[in-house]
């Protein structure tokens, strides 16, 4: 299992709760997870989020390993100038 | 494919030097070919009629006079383009207003003709009646519950439960860790400010330019000044309802974008006016097209509250920020809340924003878009903080700054990150000690941006006279070709000249996402580098084969293959050159390739210390030394770095002190030129000292990190903390106009002759 923190307006569709435990192997994987474990999250999990793992921000990388113990954040799509 | 961290421990060759931009020559002298610079036989000429009103209801549009002008070849409005309700929705009504206009300059009809004054007479022969509606500007106005709804389908999203009226309040964001009340409790000094800050253009010199040719089979060309031509393509063709593959964008050279390139405006436009009149079409838009009709950056109402203990320690963060984007869902407020405290480090933050739609142009990014502006109420406070307890402000920066292992205000822990040797370089520097005079302040502020990756494409091919031809797919804007050049021949070990990078065009390359998020020396780089170690690996192979070894006897080193040792056998070195003319007698072409998505980009810090002078007498600030501090992880080409950090640097002085989007009670633009829209030149700042500090990004085998927007995002705060000190007055208002500077310094004689 990991866990599995949402930031930024995330969590007001998973009724204010921050951390999620899921099952996944992969960030794709985990996104699954967390959509099945909340699914009024689905639609932004499939619209497209950044994924910050052990602080590094992954936006496109579904198929990226995540170590049980790894710090996992969801945060918002993001972009630059 | 793990990356190969012990592959450049200490010597670079090449990177890290500052050869010559390879198309420095063409645009000091004018062959640069940029946006506007393309013809085609039998061309017309687009142009496109604007909205007058800030908010108007479209009741209809009457082209038929226009239509039967002679000369004109062309009329499009919306209905010209099929409704959809998908992810490129907002784009297509920006576009192209459908059944209401949102703000003035908002595009409703567009025409193409033979002549532009042919064109501009069938703009004046386009009736369209509107019904006029009720606007909104403000930020905080357009937020009221009685405020004009630009969208009766918004509702606010991230709030429970779902409110069941429309806003103007498109979204509702939180971000933040501990007890900020707990931290506020702790805290011996409390400050709580309000701020705010206007609107900005990103004031690139090129205005928005394509040319536009459908044929009567469908398939189309642009050529378009775009920081992402690939971008341009996937939204075109959705907008037109074309394939994909149908559409072949190339971008030209680019005379600035800062992130307002980043989206389409008039490209649909040009390729439906093509499509419709059978020929090429070409569209340029004015100067006020672009202030009224391209993407400026939010305005922004922002409440900052700090505390902090006399020791120096900061105790708790809490600010809420309100953006308005223009008349779409959008604003950079989300990127605003995550950054606003990412410098420090925070047992107890909280962030909260709201994304505001109001009846102007839909916003674009701007460099590190929605930083600068929190950091400005952020930076402002600390410095007061700094004041309050009687601690130098960089010392208290120290004392508080994010570093590797910090848990950062928007969540993620951050890795190795250089914003405390930044801060160490501006303290030891000789800016830092000189001393001041009258009327003269000194202002210091830190800045942080994510940095991004994405995808990325790149060929290396390898010519008969052993010259390289390298494709990248992201528009050069800051020199990034030459950054290309010295990777590959640091990389295949061959000399700088011998490199050359084109930018190539949809159809020679896989995708590649915008130039944006400082990521083209990062992504494009690491792309680079790939597909020559790609090459590499095939040249080693190449001279195993002519040798008859193994290929794993084989390595790469000063630019030639060899037997790895003794036992691999005794062969001359080949050089890529020889390789590279036996070529075509031994097995054809050599290429080297990379399609990926780059990750793990490393964020950037900078700190600013700036020094200006307030005239009491009209209330103008001069700069007088601007001293930048950043992280560039590994400097590429440190002319260009340097340059990137004064460009944003020089941005964020107009913003602090001059640049506005002034609106009329109509709701229209009153300043859509350089001349009532002052940005900094030449003469207005001094030379920009600059300081790269480099520490290594882990996720880049060089170390690189991108350094484009980071340097946009102190300097507001630096520049009011130094009117602040100079003047004695915290003016809490951006911009720090003379007007405004000069209302202040009255207002403080006035109540010090009242004591």
């Amino acid at each position: 299992m990991v866990q599995v923190r949402l930031g930024g307006t995330l969590q007001s569709y998973s009724g204010g709760r921050s951390s999620f435990e899921v099952e996944g192997a992969t960030i794709g994987q985990i996104l699954a997870g967390l959509g099945e474990a909340c699914p009024r999250l689905k639609p932004l999990l499939e619209q497209g989020v950044a994924v910050a793992v052990d602080g590094e921000i992954y936006r496109g990388s579904l198929l990226h390993p995540v170590s049980p113990n790894a710090e996992v954040f969801i945060l918002p799509k993001l972009a630059g100038g | 494919m793990p990356l190969d961290q012990s592959a450049k421990p200490n010597g670079f060759s090449k990177v890290g030097t500052r050869p010559l931009r390879p198309d420095g020559i063409d645009k000091v002298t004018g062959r640069a070919r940029f946006g506007a610079d393309m013809n085609a036989p039998g061309m017309l000429i687009g142009k496109v009629l604007r909205s007058p009103h800030a908010h108007a209801r479209i009741r209809s549009i009457d082209a038929s006079a226009a239509e039967a002008l002679p000369g004109v070849k062309a009329v499009v409005t919306a209905a010209d383009f099929a409704d959809r309700q998908d992810e490129f929705r907002d784009v297509l009504v920006n576009i192209m207003a459908r059944d209401k206009a949102l703000y003035d300059g908002h595009a409703v009809a567009a025409v193409a003709a033979t002549s532009t004054a042919i064109a501009r007479k069938a703009l004046a022969l386009i009736k369209v009646d509107y019904e006029v509606l009720p606007h909104v500007i403000d930020v905080e106005a357009a937020m009221r519950p009685d405020a004009p709804i630009l969208h009766e389908t918004l509702v606010t999203k991230g709030v429970e439960p779902k409110p069941t009226k429309p806003s103007n309040i498109a979204a509702r964001l939180e971000f933040g860790h501990g007890d900020v009340a707990a931290g506020f409790a702790q805290a011996d000094v409390v400050i709580e400010r309000q701020f705010r800050t206007e609107a900005t253009h990103q004031g690139y010199i090129e205005p928005h330019a394509c040319l536009a040719s459908v044929g009567g089979d469908g398939q189309g060309e642009l050529w378009v000044c775009t920081q992402g031509h690939f971008m341009v393509r996937d939204t075109c063709a959705a907008l037109l309802g074309m394939d994909i593959s149908k559409l072949r964008v190339t971008a030209s050279e680019i005379g600035g974008g800062f992130g307002g390139k980043t989206t389409v405006f008039i490209e649909p436009v040009a390729l439906a006016l093509s499509r419709k009149a059978g020929r090429p079409v070409k569209l340029v838009m004015s100067r006020a097209e672009v202030f009224r009709a391209s993407g400026p950056t939010s305005s922004t109402s922002i409440r900052v509250k700090m505390g902090i203990r006399k020791d120096g320690r900061i105790t708790a963060g809490e600010a809420e920020l309100k953006y308005q984007g223009g008349a779409f869902p959008g604003s950079a407020v989300e990127m605003g809340a995550m950054s606003a405290f990412a410098c420090y480090d925070l047992e107890n933050v909280h962030v909260v924003g709201y994304d505001v739609v109001t009846n102007r142009p839909k916003q674009a990014a701007y460099r590190a878009p929605g930083a600068p502006m929190s950091a400005f109420a952020v930076e402002g406070v600390v410095n007061e903080l700094a004041e309050r307890i009687g601690m130098d402000p960089i010392e208290l920066r120290l004392k508080n700054a994010a570093k590797e292992g910090t848990r950062s205000a928007y969540g993620p822990t951050f890795g190795p990150i250089g914003l405390i040797e930044t801060l160490k370089a501006i303290k030891s520097h000789p800016n830092a000690k000189k001393k001041l005079g009258p009327n003269q302040g000194r202002g210091v502020a830190c800045g942080f941006w994510f940095n991004f990756g994405g995808q990325t494409s790149v060929s290396l091919n390898l010519n008969i006279d052993g010259t390289v031809a390298l494709a990248v797919g992201t528009p050069d804007i800051g020199g990034s070709r030459a950054s290309m050049c010295l990777m590959a021949a640091e990389e295949l070990g061959i000399p700088y000249d011998r490199v050359r990078a084109v930018v190539a065009d949809t159809s020679s390359l896989g995708f590649n996402d915008v130039t944006d998020g400082s990521r083209v020396t990062f992504a494009s780089g690491l792309a680079t580098i790939k597909a020559a170690r790609d090459a590499v690996r095939k040249l080693c192979a190449r001279a195993a084969a002519m040798w008859g070894i193994p290929e794993d006897a084989v390595v790469w080193e000063e630019g030639a293959a060899r037997p790895a040792g003794p036992n691999a056998g005794s062969f001359p070195p080949l050089t890529l050159r020889e390789i590279a003319a036996m070529a075509p007698k031994t097995g054809g072409p050599i290429a080297g390739h990379c399609e990926f998505n780059a990750e793990n980009a490393g964020p950037s810090f900078a700190s600013h210390l700036v020094d200006v002078e307030v005239d009491p007498e009209t209330g103008r600030s001069t700069v007088l030394r601007y001293l930048i501090a950043q992280d560039a992880g590994k400097a590429v080409h440190p002319a260009y770095v340097e340059g990137q950090f004064q460009g944003g640097a020089a941005q964020g002085v107009g913003w602090a002190l001059n640049e506005e989007y002034v609106y009329g009670a109509d709701g229209r633009l009153q300043n859509p030129g350089f001349l009532d829209y002052r940005i900094p030149v030449a003469s207005d700042l001094p030379m920009i000292d600059t300081v790269i500090v480099e520490v290594p990004n882990p996720g880049h085998p060089y170390g690189v990190r991108g350094v484009g927007e980071t340097s946009i995002v102190p300097p507001l705060a630096a520049v009011a903390n130094a009117v602040s000190h100079a003047t004695g007055i915290r003016l809490t208002d951006l911009p720090m106009s003379p007007p405004k500077v000069l209302a202040a310094i009255e207002a403080q004689r006035m109540a010090k002759a009242a004591e």
